[in-house]
């Protein structure tokens, strides 16, 4: 083989960077739609509503137990003719790959959160729900100034491995051709023939991204511990 | 709407024998690959614990490396970087391997040894959450540091781990679908082809999804079953189910069910 010369990565790097901040962005709205949303999908398990509640946890176990890169083809294929129904019929809009990482990932994901905010909702002292009851709170606000802010401190640690795990789970959208961090160094590498350190450049990137990422939550997860909760 | 399914195919077969090679494929790559991942994993996990700082350092290495970079990338540093870096005689044999085996054993390694790290981290943790009193009844008894961790830790920390294992069975076989990207044709990727030759992706997607639904089943089943024959008795999840009125302190995280270390 020839030696390596990473040269051509110093090169390459303006399109890299530009499939970096791609791979961040999805991450950043998967991540913020997926945390409403899944709260949402939580808070509907944890009233156990009649026929929702049953649909919701369907969802959510069908999402946990298909391989992501399945979901991404479904979406690819129903978002389409999902928009042209809600647009009042007509044939499917082609949204094309970008918009269908978008929304796959934000849906996705929140499957995820629902699951760690509906144990966390669980795991809420009984004595919460009562001294709320005995302070006369409506149930919304029971909910927006008691409960949830306890269980999102509580899940926060979880909340934010699970961000990470996303993150790298991002560079699957490279089965849509899109390019996010992993995408570009593909396509350079096709066009310039230095795939070997093209690929070993970015998986030096992911792991130092991710690392980086789990020290800061180790950290906050000692710094920030509600005090008096066994650790 | 699956009748489809039965219709010939272009190379004389049925595409249901399509779906059915791919699944051979995805059970093939996981089940070989989790007892690597399980192997390495617990060698790993053990290795976290130990006095000795330069084997809890690479162990941790290890664990650090395996577990951060995304395993779609790991697939591409095994397909296409690894032949490029060994010796030329030994990259050029591992690229002449016939194709199938050519995608296969990349993928089996990097599943293997991606696995192996988070069940490493799953056994470290089944480790630490025994009570110092056993290491000490061992060492009471005279066992050696080999002896112990043998007979008297490592059986337990397994034990104890089973219900988060669940979820690491769960997500290797997800992952198998990530070996489509290097060109083995498993579950996800015959999907993929039957909805391009006959345009039914509606049946060729569903047909996928309800495989894919019947193993996460199966797993689940099967780790539950083997949950309850091993379980250590008095340490039970079991009772989680019901609500717990009586405990009174929010439960540490840690101690949350399986459910929460997710895994794609």
């Amino acid at each position: 083989m020839n030696s390596l010369d990473f040269s051509v990565v110093l090169q390459a790097w303006p399109y890299l960077w530009s499939g970096l901040l791609f791979s961040l962005a999805l991450t950043a709205v998967a991540f913020v739609v997926g945390l409403v949303l899944g709260t949402c999908l939580a808070l509907v398990q944890h009233f156990e509503l009649p026929v929702l509640g049953r649909l919701v946890r369907g969802y959510v176990a069908l999402m946990r137990s298909i391989p992501l890169i399945l979901v991404l083809f479904w979406f690819f294929f129903l978002v389409p003719i999902v928009i042209s129904h809600l647009g009042g019929g007509g044939r499917p809009v082609p949204i094309g790959a970008t918009w269908t990482a978008f929304i796959t990932f934000g849906l996705f994901e929140a499957a995820y959160y629902s699951e760690i905010i509906r144990v966390g909702l669980r795991a809420v002292n009984r004595g919460q729900f009562e001294a709320c009851q005995a302070l006369a709170l409506s149930t919304f606000d029971t909910y927006r100034s008691v409960i949830l802010p306890q269980v999102l401190r509580v899940a926060s640690p979880i909340i934010l491995s699970q961000t990470i795990i996303l993150f790298q789970d991002t560079s699957l959208v490279y089965v849509l051709s899109l390019t996010d961090l992993l995408g570009a160094a593909s396509k350079l590498a096709q066009l310039n023939g230095r795939l070997v350190e093209m690929y070993l450049v970015i998986a030096v990137v992911y792991l130092a991204i991710s690392s980086a990422a789990s020290q800061c939550v180790a950290f906050l997860r000692k710094r920030y511990a509600i005090a008096g909760m066994r650790r | 709407m699956f009748a489809v399914l039965l219709e010939q195919t272009a190379d004389g077969q049925r595409y249901i024998d399509w779906l059915v090679s791919g699944l051979g494929w995805t059970l093939a790559l996981a089940f070989f690959g989790w007892w690597i991942a399980f192997a390495v994993g617990v060698v790993v996990g053990i290795g976290r614990t130990v006095q000795n700082r330069a084997v809890a350092a690479l162990a941790r290495l290890y664990v650090e490396i395996f577990r951060n970079i995304p395993v779609l990338v790991q697939m591409f540093l095994w397909y296409f970087v690894l032949p490029e870096i060994l010796p030329v005689a030994l990259g050029n044999a591992i690229k002449q391997i016939p194709p199938p085996w050519g995608s296969f054993f990349p993928a089996l390694v990097c599943l293997g040894l991606y696995t192996a790290a988070r069940i490493a981290e799953q056994v470290r943790a089944g480790i630490e959450a025994l009570p110092k009193g056993q290491v000490e009844a061992a060492s009471a008894l005279g066992l050696s540091g080999y002896l112990t961790y043998r007979h008297v830790i490592v059986p337990q920390a397994l034990r104890l781990i089973i219900p988060s294992l669940t979820s690491e069975v769960m997500g290797i076989y997800k992952n198998t679908s990530v070996a489509l990207t290097i060109g083995l044709m498993e579950l996800t990727a015959q999907a993929r082809q039957i909805s391009e030759a006959t345009f039914q992706t509606f049946t060729a997607f569903g047909a996928a999804t309800l495989v894919y639904l019947a193993l996460a089943l199966i797993a689940y089943q099967g780790m539950a079953l083997i949950d309850r024959a091993v379980r250590i008795p008095g340490t039970g999840r079991g009772e989680d189910a019901i609500e717990p009125a009586a405990t009174h302190a929010i439960q540490p995280i840690d101690s949350l069910p399986d459910a929460m270390e997710v895994v794609k």
